[in-house]
Parts: C-alpha cells; sequence; structure tokens
C-alpha cells in the first residue's frame, strides 16, 4: 500500500537522505533502523509530508504523495508520531483525542452555534471514540486531567491514541520505546502488535530497541549515512554482514 | 562585588539622566521660525535628579529589595487558594455576566445623556476587544492591523447609505461580512508566516488601507470624510426631531411623548448592548466548538496539529475571518453613533489601544478582556489630567504586564470538555 | 535628455534617503540576527536622536558656538550617547526579563516600549512638529540652462558619505574586534557562546547600543534633511528601515544596506512617477510581498524548520 521510491532530501550541500527505496503492505509492522544521525526521521519527515523532498517518489494506495502538503498526507490515512512527544500539554487527555478528530467533525459553523441535535450526535460520537482509545491504552481514568502532566509513559501511549481515533491506516511510530522502561516496552509492544492484529493498521516503525524490532517487525530497512544499507526479514538482517560492520564495527 | 555593584549602580543612575534630562529638561519651542530652547521648570529637573537618585539606590541595593520583595506575603488573598472546580467556577462566571448585562439594562436610565454615549463607546470597544481576542488570544495570531476591518464596517455603513440610502439595520450585516470577506482575503496569503512577520505584515495592510481612505478623494472624501451618517430607526421609526426619509415615523410622535434627543442616545447604546452580549455569546460557542479546540491545538503545537490532518491555512483563517467580521459589526456602529468618520479613526494607534485591551485583560479571557475595555475606556475621561497621559501609561502597562503578567490581569481559565465517567 | 535628468534626480533622491535607511535599518538588523525579535521601538530611538541633535544644536546656537564642523561634531555625538543609553535601557527594561519567551511576548513589550517613548517626547516636547534648520546648503548642478536640472545638495552629499563611513566603521567592528567576534558567534549559536564564556548579556546589549548610535546618526542626517522633526516622525521612518532590514534578508548587516537602497530608489520613483501619497503604500506593498515570497530577503541565509 506504500511504496518508497528512490527517496533523496537535500538540505544545501547535506544531501541527509540518499535513494532510500522501502515498501509496506497491508497488515504489516516494517522497522526503519540505523546508526544515529542515519536520516531515518528525516525518511519519516519526507513521508509525512513536513519535508518536500528533494528526489523520488512516494506512493500510498496509487498516489504520488511526495510534496503533498502534511494534513493532507495525514488525512488520506498516514499518521505519525513523534521522537519528541508533542502533545497539547495544557488541554485535557480526552480533548487530545477530539482535536485529532477535527476532520470528521467538520460541522459548520451554524450548527455549532444552534447546538443542533446533529451537531450533539456528532460532538457525543467523537466523545465516545476517544472514551473507547483511552480505554484501550488504558488512560481512561487520567481522561479529564492534562496532558502535559501525565508521565512519559502515559504521553507516548496517548500520541498513539491521538494518532488512533482518526482512523489511520498507516501509522508512523518515530522511536515509540524510547524513554520507557521495560515493562512499559513489553505493553507497547502488545500494543503495536494488536493494531496490526485487531485494527488492520499497517506499521512504519523506527526504533533503536532491538529487542521490540527484531520481535515485531515483518521486514526491516537499515539505513546508514542517508544510505540505505540492507532489508528483509529480522533473521536476514540480523545475519547481514554489512548492518554487523555499521554497528559493531568501524566505530 | 561590592564595587562592582556601586558601578552598576552609578552607571544606571547616570543612564537614567542621559536618557531623561536632555528631553525633559531642555525644551524645544517654536517663536515664529525660529527654534528657542528653554529650560524646564525646576519640579523636572528635581524629579529628574530623584529619579536618577532612585535607580541608583535600587540598583546598589537591588538583590537586597529583591529578597524582601518576594519573601513578602502576595498580595492577591486568592493567590494560594486551590483552584475553584471547574463547574462552580462557570456558575460563578455566568453569574457575573448576568449581573454586568442587568447592570447595563439599567443603566441608560440612570445615567446622564454624556455618560450613556461613552457608555456606548465602551460597547464598540468590548466588540473589538473579543473580535481581536479571538485573533490573538486563542488563536495566538497577532495582528497589527486590526483596526482596518473596523475602517471597513464603518466605511461601508456610511458609503452604502451615502449612495444607495442603505439604512442601519441592512448595513450591519453588509458590514461585517465585508469585514470578514476581507479578513478571508487578506488572511489567506499571510497566514502562513511566522507570528512576528505575520504582526508586521497586518500593520502594513491596515496602514495600506488607512492610506487608500486617506487618498481616493473621489469616494471617501479623503482626509475629510464622510458625514451624514443615518441613525438606526426602530421598526421604522426615527429618532430625530424630524423625520428624514418618506415613510418614516418619528419615535416620539408615535408614543406621543416630548422630544428628546437623549431617545436617540439611549437606543444606539442598547443597540451596542445587543450586539456586545451577541459578540460575547458566539465567541464562548465557539470556543467550545470543535473550531476553538482547533484554534488552540494550533497555538500550542502547530507541527503536532498539522500532522493530524488540521489545516494550518483554514483554521488560522477561521480565527482571522470570525475576528474581522465582528470588528465590521462595531465598525458599524461606531459609524452610526458618530454620524461622521474619517481616516483619523482608524489610525495604527487604535489597533495599538485594542491589543492593549486584549493584552491586560488577559489574552483568551473574556471577562478580563472586557474589564480592561472599561477601565481604559472610562479611565482617562474620569481623570482629564490624565488623558494627556493615557497613551504613556498604556505603553508602559503593555511592558510591565508582558515583564510581569503575561497571562494578563484575568488570566484565561480554560473550559476543560470533561469525559463523563460510563457506568 | 529631459527625461533622463529627471530620472537620475530620482535616483540621487532615492539613494539619499535609502542609505538613510539603511543606518536604522542595522539596528533591526542586529538585534534580530542575534536574539530573533522585532525591536519595535527602534524607530523611537531614531526619533529621539533626531530630538537629542536639535537640542544640542539650538544650545549651541543659544551659547553662541558657531563653527559648522564643530557643532555637527558635538550634535552627533550627543545624539549618539542620548540614543545609545536609550537603547541600553530599552533592552534592559523591556526586553531582556523576556528573552526566551514565546515571540509574541517580546513584541509585545516592545509595541509598549514604542507606545510609550512616542509619548514620553510628546509629552516633553509637544506634538507640533519643530523646524530643523538646514545647516548644510548649496549643492551642484547638473544640466544645463533652463531645463529641468539635476541637482545634488551637500546634504545628500554628506548622508551618503557619513553613511559610507559608519558602514565601514561597523564592518571593521564586527569582523576585527574582540566584541564584534562575540556577536557573530552569538548571533550563530547563543547557548554555545555563552557556554564558551561569552557573556551573551553584554553582547547583546552591545548590539542594542551600537544600532542605537546608528539610528542617531540617521536621526542627525534626516532632520537636517527634511527639515523638521515631529514624536511620530521615528514610527514610519522605522517601519520603512524594518522593511529594508527585510528585504535585504534580516540578520545580515551587508543585506541592511542594500535593502535600504533600493527601498529608498523605489519610493523616489513612486513619488517621482506616480504620486507622493502611494510612496507608503509602495514600501508596505514591498514589504508584505518579500515576506510572503522570499523571507529570507535578498542576502539571508534560509532558515530550516526541525521537528
Amino acid at each position: 500500500m506504500l511504496e518508497v521510491k528512490n527517496l533523496s532530501m537535500r538540505f544545501g550541500g547535506l544531501l541527509a537522505v540518499d535513494q532510500v527505496s522501502l515498501d509496506v503492505q497491508e497488515r504489516e509492522i516494517v522497522s526503519i533502523i540505523g546508526p544515529n544521525g542515519a536520516g531515518k526521521t528525516t525518511v519519516f519527515n519526507c513521508m509525512s509530508g513536513f519535508y518536500k523532498p528533494t528526489g523520488g517518489q512516494i506512493i500510498f494506495d496509487g498516489q504520488e504523495i511526495q510534496g503533498k502538503p502534511d494534513y493532507r498526507i495525514s488525512r488520506m490515512g498516514m499518521v505519525r508520531t513523534f521522537q519528541h512527544v508533542r502533545l497539547f500539554g495544557k488541554m485535557t487527555v480526552v480533548e487530545n483525542l477530539l482535536v485529532a478528530q477535527h476532520r470528521h467533525l467538520n460541522t459548520n459553523l451554524i450548527s455549532g452555534l444552534l447546538k443542533t441535535p446533529n451537531y450533539r450526535k456528532r460532538e457525543q460520537k467523537s466523545l465516545d471514540r476517544a472514551a473507547y482509545w483511552l480505554e484501550r491504552v488504558g488512560l481512561i481514568d487520567l481522561a479529564n486531567r492534562e496532558a502535559g502532566n501525565l508521565a512519559y509513559g502515559q504521553q507516548r501511549r496517548l500520541e498513539i491514541a491521538r494518532c488512533m481515533v482518526t482512523e489511520p491506516r498507516l501509522l508512523m511510530l518515530d522511536e515509540p520505546a524510547a524513554g520507557l522502561n521495560p515493562a512499559e516496552t513489553r505493553d507497547l509492544n502488545q500494543l503495536i502488535v494488536s493494531l496490526k492484529e485487531d485494527y488492520n493498521v499497517s506499521v512504519v516503525l523506527i526504533e533503536h530497541d532491538m529487542s521490540l524490532v527484531m520481535e515485531i517487525s515483518d521486514r526491516i530497512n537499515v539505513i546508514n549515512q542517508g544510505r540505505p544499507l540492507a532489508s528483509g526479514t529480522p533473521e536476514e538482517v540480523r545475519n547481514n554482514d554489512d548492518v554487523i560492520k555499521a554497528y559493531l564495527g568501524e566505530a | 562585588m561590592a564595587t562592582q555593584n556601586l558601578r552598576h549602580a552609578l552607571f544606571c543612575a547616570v543612564v537614567t539622566l542621559v536618557i531623561s534630562y536632555p528631553i525633559l529638561g531642555l525644551n524645544l519651542e517654536a517663536w515664529g521660525t525660529n527654534v528657542v530652547l528653554t529650560g524646564a521648570n525646576t519640579t523636572t529637573v528635581i524629579s529628574v535628579l530623584l529619579a536618577a537618585v532612585a535607580v541608583f539606590l535600587f540598583q546598589l541595593f537591588r538583590d537586597r529589595i529583591m529578597g524582601t520583595l518576594g519573601k513578602l506575603p502576595p498580595i492577591s488573598p486568592f493567590a494560594n487558594r486551590e483552584p475553584m472546580p471547574q463547574a462552580k467556577w462557570e456558575r460563578l462566571k455566568s453569574a457575573f455576566l448576568t449581573l454586568l448585562i442587568i447592570a447595563g439594562l439599567i443603566w441608560p436610565f440612570v445615567a446622564s445623556r454624556g455618560a450613556v454615549d461613552l457608555s456606548t463607546l465602551v460597547l464598540i470597544y468590548i466588540m473589538l476587544a473579543l473580535g481581536l481576542n479571538v485573533v490573538v488570544g486563542l488563536a495566538g495570531l497577532l495582528d497589527l492591523g486590526y483596526v482596518a476591518f473596523y475602517a471597513v464596517g464603518a466605511y461601508t455603513f456610511a458609503l452604502l447609505s451615502q449612495y444607495f440610502g442603505v439604512s442601519f439595520w441592512l448595513a450591519l450585516p453588509i458590514g461585517a461580512l465585508l469585514a470578514a470577506t476581507f479578513g478571508f482575503l487578506l488572511g489567506f496569503p499571510v497566514l502562513r508566516l511566522r507570528g512576528d512577520y505575520l504582526a508586521i505584515v497586518t500593520l502594513g495592510f491596515g496602514e495600506i488601507i488607512r492610506i487608500l481612505l486617506n487618498n481616493w478623494t473621489q469616494l471617501t472624501g479623503g482626509p475629510n470624510g464622510i458625514g451624514g451618517i443615518p441613525d438606526p430607526t426602530l421598526f421604522g421609526m426615527e429618532f430625530g426631531r424630524r423625520v428624514r426619509e418618506e415613510g418614516n415615523t418619528s419615535f416620539h410622535e408615535t408614543f406621543g411623548i416630548a422630544y428628546s434627543s437623549e431617545h436617540k442616545v439611549i437606543f444606539l447604546y442598547l443597540i451596542a448592548l445587543v450586539l456586545a452580549v451577541i459578540t460575547a455569546l458566539v465567541i464562548r460557542r465557539l470556543m467550545r466548538m470543535p473550531v476553538g479546540r482547533a484554534w488552540e491545538a494550533l497555538r500550542e503545537d502547530e507541527i503536532a496539529a498539522r500532522s493530524l490532518g488540521l489545516s494550518r491555512t483554514a483554521v488560522k483563517l477561521s480565527a482571522f475571518t470570525i475576528g474581522a467580521f465582528f470588528a465590521g459589526f462595531a465598525g458599524t456602529v461606531f459609524a452610526s453613533k458618530q454620524g461622521f468618520i474619517s481616516p483619523e479613526s482608524f489610525v495604527f494607534l487604535e489597533s495599538a489601544i485594542i491589543l492593549a485591551i486584549v493584552v491586560l485583560g488577559g489574552m483568551g479571557s473574556q471577562i478580563g478582556v472586557i474589564l480592561a475595555a472599561i477601565a481604559v475606556t472610562i479611565l482617562p475621561e474620569l481623570a482629564r489630567e490624565f488623558s494627556e497621559y493615557r497613551m504613556l501609561i498604556f505603553g508602559a502597562a503593555m511592558v510591565l504586564m508582558m515583564v510581569w503578567r503575561p497571562q494578563g490581569l484575568m488570566p484565561m481559565r480554560r473550559t476543560h470538555i470533561e469525559l463523563k465517567k460510563q457506568e | 535628455m529631459q527625461d533622463l535628468l529627471y530620472f537620475f534626480q530620482q535616483l540621487i533622491n532615492g539613494l539619499t534617503i535609502g542609505s538613510a535607511y539603511a543606518l536604522i535599518a542595522i539596528g533591526y538588523t542586529m538585534v534580530y540576527g542575534i536574539i530573533g525579535m522585532i525591536n519595535f521601538a527602534h524607530g523611537e530611538i531614531y526619533m529621539i536622536g533626531a530630538y537629542t541633535a536639535l537640542i544640542t544644536i539650538t544650545g549651541l546656537a543659544t551659547l553662541g558656538v558657531a563653527w559648522l564642523p564643530l557643532v555637527l561634531i558635538i550634535a552627533l555625538i550627543c545624539a549618539m550617547i542620548v540614543s545609545s543609553s536609550m537603547g541600553w535601557a530599552v533592552e534592559r527594561i523591556a526586553y531582556r526579563p523576556v528573552r526566551g519567551r514565546h515571540r509574541l511576548i517580546p513584541l509585545i513589550s516592545a509595541i509598549g516600549m514604542s507606545i510609550f517613548l512616542q509619548n514620553y517626547v510628546h509629552l516633553a516636547q509637544g506634538s507640533r512638529n519643530i523646524g530643523f534648520p538646514a545647516l548644510i546648503e548649496g549643492g551642484f548642478q547638473f544640466g544645463s540652462g533652463d531645463a529641468f536640472q539635476t541637482s545634488i545638495s551637500y546634504m545628500q552629499i554628506t548622508i551618503f558619505v557619513t553613511t559610507l563611513i559608519c558602514m565601514t566603521l561597523l564592518s571593521l567592528f564586527i569582523s576585527r574586534s574582540r566584541t564584534g567576534r562575540a556577536c557573530r558567534a552569538v548571533s550563530q549559536d547563543i547557548g554555545m557562546a555563552s557556554l564558551l564564556g561569552i557573556d551573551t548579556n553584554r553582547i547583546i546589549a552591545a548590539t542594542f547600543v551600537i544600532g542605537a548610535a546608528l539610528a542617531a546618526v540617521a536621526g542627525l542626517l534626516l532632520g537636517m534633511y527634511y527639515g523638521s522633526i515631529d514624536p511620530l516622525f521615528g514610527f514610519i521612518a522605522g517601519l520603512k528601515a524594518f522593511t529594508a532590514a527585510v528585504l535585504g534578508g534580516i540578520g545580515s548587516i551587508p543585506g541592511a544596506m542594500l535593502g535600504g537602497l533600493i527601498l529608498g530608489v523605489s519610493e523616489s520613483m513612486t513619488s517621482g512617477y506616480l504620486s507622493g501619497e502611494y510612496k507608503d503604500v509602495v514600501s508596505f506593498g514591498l514589504l508584505i510581498l518579500i515576506l510572503l515570497f522570499k523571507p529570507t530577503g535578498l542576502l539571508g541565509k534560509p532558515e530550516v524548520e526541525k521537528i
């Protein structure tokens, strides 16, 4: 469903991403790994429309999406999280999830001002959906807290829930396990797998935690210094000489 | 340390002298074609010296003074209280607003004509400030050309009535919609700019509109403005001594009471009151609607909001357009109240005053903005000698607010949407 | 020939005004380059410079000092001292406490400062405009006979030369002196500079002082050139200079010079060929277009947004 072909991104004289390709099928978890500064997040930024790539193609559901504005891409069903959690800190947990449903609630101003039954029904529906996902990620008891006051692990889960209420088809997670303790990482692991199994969402994952990556990925892409280094199943990647060298040797 | 402190304190005192003595102590006066210099009176010179001494002493004992100040109990009795539960706060707020409206309704029948007239102006400023509050306080967009939309509303009414004899009631929606359209058109290209650039660009737009009004003499009368703008009518009843338009009756004749020019003033005041209340209520609703949440989300974290499918332009544009709409509203009322408008009334300073109201009231807070609008408009009238210093104090207040209390006198309290426990 | 002479006249007028704009623009561009804020009150600092210069000149005339170079130099020095002190005080009072807060907060503080200073001078010196004596008179004439002549006044030459001298001194200062080097370091990375032991507060104060001093020079020059001043005279000039800074690429000193000249010329061309009333429209329009289509200006560096 997603195909990235020869993606390149140049900042002035620096070629941050050079000819990276990857593809994601329906209901698949694909990871992107690589040393720090390899250009993983830049790939994400291009995919989510935050950067306009300087070369290559990104095809989602048969449509070229490179260079489209980010909110369009998100509305097509490709939603991301951020390496450093970006919540609306002064809004409550449930409000964070309501904002995410904005495009589903595009009611016109008049019906909202008059509180028409239709408007109320939709507001209630989005509240219900928010409640459902809060239940699902175990934050229902904190629904009316300020999002900025949550613990770090809870913020990470809230960010994923906030993506899920938009009903995406492809979820891009940028280092979701960073800063989590082992127990939280295990929970996250289960959550990601269940997103795929129960909600038919494909996942692209950037992660440093190798145990997580190896356990849940269907396929893995390795990039190094902006260039693709290897790709394949976890087993293949684990035994790839170039990968071992990039991670262990030469350093 | 001590010598360094002394040197710093001396330096500050000298700077104080340098920046105040030449400007305050030596006054330029034009005598015919010549310019002569006169020394200021002794009080000014003594105050300048005292100020320098005060700065010196303050800087010298800065640490100790600040330390003592820090230990003082907070002035506000509410400072240490737990925040009220939301439901209670909401009830209190509604009660306060209702009281304010009732007081507003009784006011014109007990106050003098001049006071009622001034109150109408206060209400116009309330409308303007509430509208700008949407743009600055809720959406976080600094609009320094807000007065342009006010001008669009006022000129729309003035021109429509002059050329087509359009009445106040028809001009009111047209003016507001036209102002909103202007907001939309201007906003469309500029809203992707970063905050401070946006501020300067809106300032530029405001100035361009004013210059155009000033120079497009055939249409707008240029600096001479447009006069003879009609008063609003009440179901076809006019408030003048004689009926201006055929088919209308006059208010005092219909009710068989003696003519009084006060009727008109009161009527205008009541219109302004109703419009201000409508403005406040509409904006209050908007804050709780998806669009209000979107403003807030975009203000808090634009990148995250965009990643969730919120269109930056659409969301900002809605705030900009709605703000402009209410400015157009206020402009129409203003034109009708004055009966005469000219570009004089729509200078940058006016934008700055409205911004000052929003900032002093607490960005985003409606009650705060309403109270600030009342204070800012009425204080200079109460103390005439104060009015000369009005802008000086505004400027100083804006700086001080930003330094000490950027959230304003009555900071906004967010109204959360609560998720009820499902049993 | 006639048309050409007319054109050259507009060009000369434009370059004169433009170089003075450039002097003011330096203040905006240096401050923006270092702390990323628009010093909205800079136009007022320039206005105060002009007032101080006029006060000094009038004072000297009362005292009977008549030798022109001496009068000008004393006026210049006094204006620079007062403006610089003002710049220093403004930074200390209104900007330093809010540094690092949300972008709009320093800007609102700056607007407040601008309103305050305008009214400070207004209250002290009255709101009427006051005549500024034309101390430098005369000039060269080109073109012959009764036809239209192009003229360059000595005043225009003075403005141009003074600007050139100031700009040269400034570039030497920035590239050679210790403080100048520290300025560049701070504008690249303020956090790193302070880790390396640079007193960033002092450097930021220094930029305000330098910017204010140059604005005072412009105040004296333009005061003489226009022939009168009033408390509002800094506001529009400030906006123009800001436009010049943005046009050239905010943060870039050669950019401010270039932007000032382009703006000055386009303004005088508008007055010369269209109408004087619309010259402000042209410069604001130019500002809006630049910000919309090339916000980095002509010589500015692009900013990369980071997540």
